[in-house]
């Protein structure tokens, strides 16, 4: 058969167009043995595209561990699946969806959800649970207020339509994001262990079934134009490469497919993606090592004039490609009829090892199908460390703010006067409140009220918390367990910013407190990762920091790595958003009776803060909040110390010691316990005794640290575990009252002039009320500030 | 004692609804919407979701599926239906319930618990008036309207079973309904009693773990009151 659309003299020119390197494109010509056709190079240019091929990301990315005893599924498939215990397996994948988002926040936001629910119950799994990972620049700006309105009404117009509680998540203000925001999407499945598919062709003669939506223009270059490419002010003009979700569509195809797979009708099962037919086709054929022939003509078109490789690469949601048996296949196509999906014979699979596409008699695209989907170019980008880096680490905030509390708080306090006793507590009574009501801070109740968290019915712990608890369980099949997970994701990008490789394994180590503090064990990681162009090399230094980063405190927690994705070129007019390596983990429960949550629970109970503090305040939300500055080194990070604490709070849960945990992260200890008393509708009276600049004892971001609480009967129990443990802790107060009051001992001798002082325990530490504010205030000041900076009442 | 749970395409809390059901000690199983008998069902219930998608009036097209015109007769003689959230949407596109169900007031979709209290009665609640309740909602088209003529007559006749309240039970105020709804509705009856449609999610509250036991009485209601028109 004639080879259509060849045109030598135009094919070099097309393939710079579509974003192929010179040499790609010479390699293309070499593994064909001619000039590529329109369409192969269509299906080329996207398959050898950084969204697709990670060929500037693998190589670092072969750091990670992705093996251990749970892991069924490691990375590779749509999808990474570890066992949970009685012959049940999660699968989970966290993806990115920036570049639609920043164009069109609602369908952006929205058909990033369609596709990590499709990489899911790909796998077989029913789709149990959603998170989000968000990140904008500043609400003070208009169009930052649009673009996150727009996106929570996306991921809640879809995902609610689905019928898939989305549980979790985390959002960031930054400016580093205004032109370009991130939309990272997790999703997290359940199924039995033998019900694991694989997206694989295999047996040649048999039929290929695509199902669900028709193919349209749209989203054409989707994977190449938006992902693989920074904004500049023609970004607008890309809005016709933003598809658009349809999730009632979404809701027929996982039920109709879950059926299909149930009822065994199906060799395998791939969802199209980037790329679209062109990822999933040559996908499944390389990994079955078969060949595959469509014929463009039958795919239902949703437009007229659509050219072959219009169809190869359209990026239109909601379809699944399906390998099925011929005498299997008027069952399958009764159940898509069933469900009334369309369902139409596309093509077949061969044993040529070729992917062949056709339109009728005409053959418009035949190489080698695994050329497509593993013979990208892989590269080792040139890395060199930021300039930046050196001026935003040299910076010590003790030595250059003036900081309240320190020399200004104790310089004022007389030292033996009733009067001056709270001189400090009015001033940082008002930080406190400034950081609750800090957008990076405050409750997002706004956001999660908007999406059903609770559908399927196994929501045990709901947003708002550490993380989220989801019990194991498939109530549509009855069949119920004690077992639960517990989830969470996280990245606090403004560390990574001032330390790729801190701040990457402060996001591990965040993520597993998280679960740690909702009692779960931590036991595998997906990961997104945001970065700039990795053709820079002081941006792909970050991604290789970060990388290492993460890789070693996932070793260090003995957890793999199972899925992921990478998002480069997030960059608008040559600027990068911070460093932002998104993780999130899944941890275990055996006992879902034995979960915890932040909350304060009741008078008397005593606060006990496992872990240390230290004087760190580099990269903190107090900073940001009060100075206006990112600067300093982030907290430091000691993995030893991280998994110590981790592991005696989680034991002390497990034997049901814990009355309520909660990690302290982004404003510090103060902002821990205010939380904990807000959720709790109680206050507490602590006392810190860590001797420390106030400031930094209260909204210093220290890692390792949980504030606990237990009953007055069980301190004992649990200080001797700790103890015993070798783990650092305090007790430092006790739950009740309607006030949050907090004292400190404060060294008197940083108020004169003798100029050597310290905190040598020189007799004049003094104690000193810090805080005394109603838990109602703190309540206001924390509930309703997302509110208030959507409806642009808040000023920066 | 057996419950009928009727899917449509675009159904997503049926499965929820058949577990709180057989949780509770009770039969349930699935009706699906080109399904045209209802023999052997002793009560019907429309659980929530998008039916086909809802990109038109929520429940609009869902009233024309063949199992639709069963459930009127169902209805009509006098046998329990209950339609919750999309489920309550689809009864008055069916008109088996008068009124309509707009977008929220916000223009958000809203899920949380929210406090109801018993003003009437039907076969699917009969508790004490005045109990306070707590059920999340989770919709975005919850916002209860209707004339004034069908509103007084229902008031008249009792059928305004729950609506949205404070904590305590007290009225929050005019028009303080989360979703807006007129006079705090949050669920009605026909005048019979027989078909309840309510916007929040009682399947929802029928484990403490997963969030209280609220919704429990739903379902039991519905039973025993059944049992005893049998006896």
């Amino acid at each position: 058969m004639p080879i259509k659309d060849l045109s030598p003299e135009l094919a070099p020119d097309l393939a710079v167009e579509l974003g192929l390197k010179p040499d790609e494109y010479e390699k293309i010509v070499d593994i064909l043995g001619r000039v590529p056709t329109v369409t192969e190079l269509y299906m080329y240019s996207l398959m050898w595209s950084e969204h697709c091929s990670y060929k500037h990301s693998r190589k670092a990315l072969s750091m990670f561990k992705s093996d251990g005893p749970r892991v069924l599924q490691g990375p590779g498939e749509n999808a990474g699946v570890i066992s949970v215990g009685d012959g049940w397996a999660v699968a989970f994948k966290m993806e990115s969806h920036n570049h639609p988002s920043a164009i069109e926040p609602y369908q952006g936001a929205a058909t990033g959800i369609g596709g990590i629910i499709r990489d899911i119950f790909t796998m077989g799994a029913r789709p149990i649970a959603a998170l989000d990972s968000l990140r904008f620049g500043m609400l003070s700006e208009a169009r930052q207020r649009y673009l996150f309105e727009g996106s929570v009404a996306g991921i809640g117009g879809y995902g609610n339509c689905l019928g898939v509680p989305t549980v979790g998540g985390e959002v960031y203000f930054e400016e580093a994001y205004e032109g370009n925001c991130l939309i990272n999407a997790m999703a997290i499945g359940l199924m039995r262990e033998e019900d694991l598919t694989r997206a694989v062709a295999a047996g040649p003669g048999n039929v290929v079934l695509l199902i669900g939506s028709t193919t349209g223009r749209d989203g054409i270059g989707g994977a190449s134009v938006l992902a693989s490419q920074e904004f500049d002010e023609r970004a607008e003009d890309k809005r016709p490469a933003v598809q658009v979700g349809d999730p009632f569509e979404e809701k027929l195809l996982i039920e109709a497919c879950l059926e299909l797979l149930g009822k065994k009708l199906l060799v395998g099962l791939g969802d199209l993606g980037a790329a679209g037919l062109t990822s999933s086709a040559s996908e499944m054929a390389s990994r079955g090592g078969v060949g595959m022939d469509v014929d463009v003509a039958k795919i239902p078109a949703r437009e007229l004039g659509m050219k072959p490789f219009e169809f190869m690469v359209s990026e239109s949601q909601e379809r699944m490609l399906a390998v099925v048996e011929p005498e299997k296949l008027a069952e399958a196509l009764a159940i898509c009829g069933k469900w009334g999906l369309c369902a139409t014979v596309i093509g077949e699979v061969t044993d040529t090892g070729r992917f062949v596409v056709r339109s009728g008699d005409e053959v418009h695209a035949d190489m080698p199908a695994a050329t497509l989907a593993h013979d990208a170019p892989v590269y080792d980008p040139p890395r060199e460390r930021p300039s930046y880096l050196d001026a935003v680490q040299a910076f010590d905030p003790f030595a250059e703010l003036e900081l309240p509390g320190a020399r200004g708080l104790a310089g004022r306090q007389e030292p033996s006067g009733e009067s001056a006793e709270n001189a400090g507590s009015a001033d940082l009574g008002e930080t406190l409140l400034g950081l609750l009501a800090s957008p990076n801070i405050c409750s997002r109740r706004w956001i999660w009220e908007q999406y059903d968290h609770q559908v399927m019915l196994n929501t045990v712990v709901i947003p708002g918390g550490d993380a989220a608890v989801l019990r194991i369980g498939d109530t549509g099949r009855g069949e119920m367990t004690r077992r639960a997970i517990a989830v969470s994701s996280d990245c606090n990008g403004r560390y990574c910013y001032l330390d790729p490789y801190v701040g990457a394994q402060i996001a591990v180590a965040e993520a597993a407190r998280n679960v740690t503090c909702a009692g779960g064990d931590p036991a595998a990681v997906t990961d997104c990762l945001n970065f700039g162009s990795p053709e820079k090399p002081e941006v792909f230094w970050t991604l290789y920091e970060a990388v290492r980063g993460m890789a070693d405190a996932c070793k260090a927690f003995d957890v793999p790595v199972i899925s992921g994705n990478v998002s480069f070129y997030n960059e608008s007019f040559g600027r990068p958003i911070y460093p932002t390596p998104t993780v999130g983990l899944v941890g275990l429960l055996d006992d879902v009776e034995r979960h915890c949550t932040l909350d304060f629970k009741d008078e008397g109970d005593v606060i006990v803060l496992v872990g240390e503090s230290e004087a760190e305040l580099g990269g903190s939300e107090y900073l940001k909040v009060e100075h206006d500055l990112v600067a300093g080194c982030p907290p430091a990070l000691d993995l030893e110390l991280e998994k110590s604490v981790q592991a005696a709070v989680r034991d002390a849960i497990a034997s049901g010691l814990v009355k309520s945990a909660h990690d302290c992260s982004d404003g510090g200890l103060a902002v821990a316990l205010a939380e904990s008393c807000i959720a709790g509708g109680i206050g507490a009276n602590v006392h810190l005794t860590d001797g420390l600049p106030p400031i930094a004892s209260l909204f210093g971001e220290t890692q390792s640290r949980i504030v606990v609480t237990v009953t007055d009967k069980a301190a004992e129990e649990l200080v001797s575990r700790l103890i015993a443990a070798e783990v650092p802790f305090s007790v430092i107060g006790s739950v009740g009252g309607e006030r949050l009051v907090i004292d400190g001992l404060v060294d008197g001798s940083l108020g004169d002039d003798s100029g050597d002082g310290g905190n040598d325990n020189d007799g004049r530490l003094t104690l000193v009320g810090l805080v005394d504010i109603m838990v109602d205030d703190l309540r206001d000041a924390y509930e309703g500030a997302l509110e208030r900076a959507v409806r642009g009442e808040v000023r920066s | 004692m057996r419950f009928g749970v009727v899917v449509f395409p675009g159904s997503n809390c049926e499965q929820d609804v058949v577990h709180a059901v057989r949780l509770l000690g009770f039969e349930a199983d699935y009706v699906w919407h080109q399904d045209s008998d209802l023999d052997g069902f002793d009560a019907v219930v429309l659980p929530g979701g998008f039916s086909y998608g809802d990109y038109i009036r929520t429940g609009a097209v869902a009233r024309f599926s063949p199992v639709m015109s069963e459930v009127v007769r169902f209805a009509e003689k006098g046998r329990p239906v209950l339609g919750i959230c999309n489920g309550f949407q689809i009864l008055t596109e069916a008109r088996l319930l008068p009124g309509a169900l707009l977008r929220n007031r916000g223009l958000k979709f809203i899920c949380r618990p929210v406090h109801l209290r018993v003003d009437g009665s039907c076969s699917w609640l009969d508790l004490p008036m005045g109990t306070v309740l707590k059920i999340p909602i989770n919709h975005n088209e919850g916002n209860y309207v209707c004339d004034e003529a069908v509103l007084s007559q229902m008031r008249e006749n009792g059928q305004v079973v729950l609506r949205y309240c404070e904590k305590d039970g007290s009225s929050a105020g005019a028009g303080s309904a989360p979703n807006g709804a007129l006079d705090d509705i949050a669920g009605i009856c026909n005048e019979r009693g027989n078909v309840f449609g309510l916007m929040p999610h009682p399947e929802r509250v029928v484990d403490p773990i997963t969030g209280g036991n609220d919704g429990q009485a739903f379902f039991t209601t519905v039973v025993r009151r059944l049992a005893e028109f049998e006896s």
